[in-house]
């Protein structure tokens, strides 16, 4: 209207800058799509709806004091923006008109019934339940569908564990308890907690209950916890959010908390960052977290597994403690039998997104109906330890004999020595010695088991054997050789010798090179035959391995944990060597994948003859596997010699400790292994 | 900590004698004869110009020269005087005010703009905003500073009459343009940068851990997220306040600004070779000592970093 004098009086001269057909055009089109948004997208509609206007009236603006001024400006440019601003305001006007239409809508007086009717018709007196869950994740090119009905309870002050192996949807299950499934899944079906609908709640109800009503306890206590905020900071908030406590008070309860989760000296150390702490202390102090608003329900997924099995013992004594104290129920997600067997009353098992079988922990444990669950239990490894434990018998007064390379294995080549071997990391030019006095020996053909906790320093030793590290002191002896005092030439022929596999399957082999190119690098280092005949030897290390030969050409990210670490280990057999060195090769493995990877290492082992160190935590692992054991602590070794001599008849406390503190997977047993841990502990006054 | 900051200086002296050397014999070696240069195309007696040669120490070796020159800078704070017999220093307590200023309206854009822009992208990240953010920074970041500089006079300040496009002699208003020009390139890298560190703290478990606690996004976002990923970027913002004098050449220049980036191109080109040495210098022991500050800073944010 008021522009249409403007644009006649312009278009004499300046005919190109102010046709109306432009706007009009724009004002056609653009409410057109932005309706289309508005209906997909309310949120991303709406926004666009505020930006539209900025940027339409922002000229105009802008322009006003410019015009009111009069002289010296561009009248076509003043003419333009009115133009803009007008037709934006008209577009704009439409959108909105439209928005507040859909919004109406959408939250009509019948859904809201419908919600409330939800929530009062079924009100469970379970602490959690689940009620036909399904969650499905929208991927680029799909929907993967991560859960498909799963239902089960948790009553008040009740332990259910969740129980499966990656991928089975147990973690996601939980993530919808607490409404923290990530943007691109859905979830239907009812979740309530404490009789209140979880599913049906907005973004801020949501809030107020996390934290509150239900908190949850993570896998990793090494990243859990912010590193640039003090403990206090981060317990602080956790009560501030809910208006628990504030300032001193806070402050003072959060002490109260580390007192209670076993933190020494928490007036003191509350005041640190997380790094001041260990891994163990730092999944206390997420446990203190978890409980500082008393919540009615934790949810811990897989609190232990990243921690050794002594710290692990602990933090389930504090959380059956705490479950005692302050009477929450508990769900845990774990994979680990022996975890389950310790803390739960009841037990859920998982196979791809459904529940399989579910009871007591008792039926499950002993006597498990549905065939995955019993393949499960198969593949957990088990200590074949005497039925009754040692009692809390103190250490004997004689030491133990450090098995010395003796007659007796010179009968077969020794293939790793190692004599009085001191390592150490230089930090400032300064040595600081992380393992000292060592002696072992390795004939061919024998596993050597390296057990301790992490710090021990048995991760070093592997990484002295394979020349990454430089010896501080002693003689380290591969077959015959004393690696430091060899020339750098000489040390590759040695390494050429020795096979490595890692931990972390996904880490360890490079993302970019397809699997026949993986396998064939360390021939391609020594300059080992022709590509004819590395491509050869690639495909029988596959046939070892129990690969088919297709992989050839595919790339690690295609394949499962299992398999990959399937590939470390041909690659390590590449150049037939005499030695292997495993460090904690299956760790990072589902527990039936472990006892199929370590079937095949075994077979491989009698195949190729290699002398193997084998680096674990896992007991049970070692017991499978070696023939010898060296138990290390803080860089020292406590005890070795014979695999039975160690887990049968330990005779220093570590080791005691160490096998007492693995969980075995059955509730009666480990309820007797755990009080005869405690009376241990006792009587070598550690509690 | 005091160790660390004692150990730092020291490392100050071989970085100042280096970079100091370098810039002298390069502008001292330049072809060319500063006197000949200095007296035009008027004759000038071989006597004054004996004179001179000796006044500027310029019949002495090049490293003698150029001990004499530091000596003098370092025990007295005399950084020389130029052919025409004005102290350095008088140019450089001139010139220094603006180019300070400037320097500050930079770097309140970038940080400020930059910050805005990276946090937004990261939190809707992939949505309009985030793509919309991120083309504007490539367009910055590719766009030649010559370029900016040129179109914001012609639009902001020929065109529209907004900002004057040349001088200081309206205060403030006229150091927003060059700010705008200066800190062009360096927003697009913040932004950028705190965009990809931030998009990763926020799917960090310790974020994860706020949100399970019942904290509002936009709290887990400042107090979590924002905390972590600003380390980098504060290192970054901290080194490019540094670079930003070399950044000072150009912009002030085409401003026609009476700055010490301009004197040195006027210097330069004049081949007043005591202004340029003195006011290099001047840059070199700011840039040393903002390192510095940073890295003190760097220990502050991050606790995880301590030194002894």
């Amino acid at each position: 209207m008021s522009q249409s004098p403007v644009t006649e009086d312009n278009a004499a001269t300046r005919p190109r800058t102010s046709s109306p057909w432009i706007p009009a055009a724009l004002s056609l089109v653009v409410p057109g799509l932005g309706q289309l948004v508005v209906l997909k997208e309310r949120d991303l509609g709406l926004k666009l709806l505020i930006a539209w206007l900025v940027i339409a009236l922002g000229p105009t603006l802008v322009m006003t004091p410019l015009r009111l001024s009069g002289t010296q400006v561009n009248r076509a440019a003043v003419t333009l923006a009115d133009t803009v601003a007008l037709s934006a305001i008209g577009i704009g006007l439409l959108i909105a008109a439209y928005a507040a239409v859909m919004a109406y809508r959408s939250a009509s007086p019948e859904a809201q019934e419908a919600v409330a009717e939800a929530a009062t018709a079924k009100a469970p007196e379970a602490a959690l339940s689940f009620q036909d869950v399904h969650v499905s994740f929208a991927t680029e090119f799909s929907t993967v569908e991560a859960v498909k009905g799963v239902s089960f309870d948790v009553m008040p002050g009740e332990v259910v564990a969740v129980v499966g192996e990656s991928g089975s949807g147990k973690s996601v299950t939980s993530a919808a308890a607490m409404g923290l499934v990530p943007k691109n899944g859905t979830v239907t079906g009812r979740i309530h907690l404490n009789g209140v609908e979880v599913t049906a709640m907005d973004a801020g109800q949501l809030r107020r209950l996390r934290g509150s009503e239900v908190s949850m306890v993570f896998q990793e206590p090494m990243t859990a916890l912010n590193p640039v905020l003090r403990v206090s900071d981060q317990l602080k908030e956790a009560m501030e959010v809910h208006g628990v406590a504030f300032g001193k008070d806070a402050l003072a309860k959060g002490v109260e908390l580390l007192e209670l989760v076993g933190i020494p000296d928490p007036a003191r150390r509350i005041s640190e960052y997380p790094h001041q702490f260990s891994g163990g202390q730092r999944q206390r102090i997420v446990i203190a977290m978890a409980i500082a608003c008393n919540p009615s329900m934790i949810i811990a997924d897989e609190p232990t597994t990243a921690l050794d099995v002594t710290v692990q013992a602990d933090i389930l004594d504090l959380l059956r403690r705490l479950k005692e104290e302050i009477n929450t129920a508990i769900m845990l997600i774990t994979h680990n039998m022996g975890v389950v067997a310790d803390m739960a009353d009841r037990v859920v098992v998982m196979f791809q997104g459904q529940v399989v079988e579910s009871g007591t922990a008792e039926e499950i444990l002993l006597s498990p109906k549905h065939p995955y669950t019993r393949r499960l239990l198969e593949a957990m490894p088990k200590l074949h330890q005497k039925t009754v434990l040692d009692g809390p018998a103190v250490e004997t007064a004689a030491p133990p004999e450090p098995v010395t390379p003796s007659d007796a294995s010179a009968t077969a080549e020794t293939a790793i020595e190692a004599r009085d071997l001191a390592l150490a990391y230089k930090h400032r030019g300064k040595g600081i010695r992380v393992v000292e006095g060592v002696n072992f020996s390795v004939p061919r053909g024998e596993i050597l088991g390296l057990v301790g906790e992490s710090g021990s320093g048995k991760s070093t030793i592997a990484k002295a054997v394979l020349g990454l590290l430089e010896v501080d002191h002693g003689e380290l002896l591969i077959r015959g050789r004393n690696l430091p005092a060899l020339s750098r030439k000489e040390r590759k022929a040695v390494r050429k010798d020795i096979g490595v596999v890692f931990q972390d399957p996904a880490a360890s082999l490079d993302p970019r090179f397809p699997i026949g190119d993986i396998i064939a690098e360390p021939m391609v280092v020594h300059k080992v035959g022709s590509p004819k005949d590395r491509k050869e030897r690639a495909a029988e290390l596959l046939d070892a391995v129990k690969l088919p030969r297709s992989v050839t050409n595919r790339y690690p990210h295609e394949l499962s944990g299992g398999q990959r670490q399937r590939i470390s280990i041909a690659r390590a057999l590449s150049l037939s060597p005499s030695i292997l060195i495993a460090d904690e090769p299956t760790s990072a493995l589902d527990v039936s994948v472990q006892a199929r990877v370590l079937e095949m290492f075994i077979e491989l082992q009698e195949q190729f003859e290699f002398a193997c160190l084998f680096v674990t935590h896992d007991l049970a692992v070692v017991d499978q596997l070696a023939n010898q054991i060296m138990v290390l602590e803080k860089g020292r070794v406590v005890e070795q010699g014979e695999k039975h001599q160690i887990l049968r008849e330990p005779r220093r406390d570590y080791t005691k400790r160490l096998l007492a503190a693995a969980p075995v997977p059955h509730p009666q047993e480990q309820r007797e292994r755990r009080e005869a841990r405690h009376q241990l502990l006792a009587a070598q006054g550690l509690i | 900590m005091t160790g660390y900051i004692i150990r730092r200086l020291l490392q100050f002296i071989p970085v100042v004698i280096v970079a100091t050397l370098i810039v002298y014999a390069m502008v001292f070696l330049m072809p060319g004869d500063p006197i000949r240069a200095l007296s035009g195309d008027r004759p000038m007696s071989e006597q004054v110009q004996d004179r001179l040669r000796e006044q500027y120490n310029l019949n002495d070796p090049f490293l003698i020269q150029y001990g004499k020159y530091m000596w003098g800078v370092f025990t007295q704070g005399d950084f020389g005087t130029t052919f025409q017999g004005r102290p350095v220093l008088d140019i450089i307590q001139q010139g220094l005010p603006v180019t300070l200023t400037l320097a500050a309206v930079a770097f309140c854009f970038q940080a400020i703009i930059g910050a805005i822009a990276g946090i937004l992208a990261a939190v809707y990240k992939d949505s309009f905003i985030d793509r919309f953010v991120q083309v504007s920074l490539v367009v910055a970041v590719a766009l030649p500073t010559l370029a900016i500089a040129f179109l914001l006079q012609l639009t902001f300040g020929l065109n529209l009459g907004w900002f004057p496009i040349a001088g200081t002699r309206d205060g403030m208003v006229s150091y927003i343009l060059p700010g705008i020009v200066l800190a062009a390139v360096s927003t697009g890298i913040v932004a950028r940068m705190l965009r990809s560190e931030l998009i990763e703290a926020l799917q960090s478990d310790y974020v994860r851990t706020a949100t399970a606690k019942g904290m509002k996004r936009s709290r887990v976002v400042t107090r979590h997220g924002l905390r972590n990923s600003l380390i980098p970027v504060v290192t970054f913002l901290g080194a490019d306040l540094a670079t930003m004098m070399g950044g000072a050449i150009v912009v002030e220049s085409v401003f026609n600004m009476p700055g010490l980036g301009g004197q040195v191109f006027r210097s330069i080109q004049a081949q007043e070779n005591t202004i340029v040495v003195g006011i290099v210098t001047l840059m070199v022991l700011f840039y040393v000592v903002v390192n510095l500050l940073v890295d003190l800073l760097y220990a502050v944010l991050d606790p995880r970093i301590r030194y002894e």
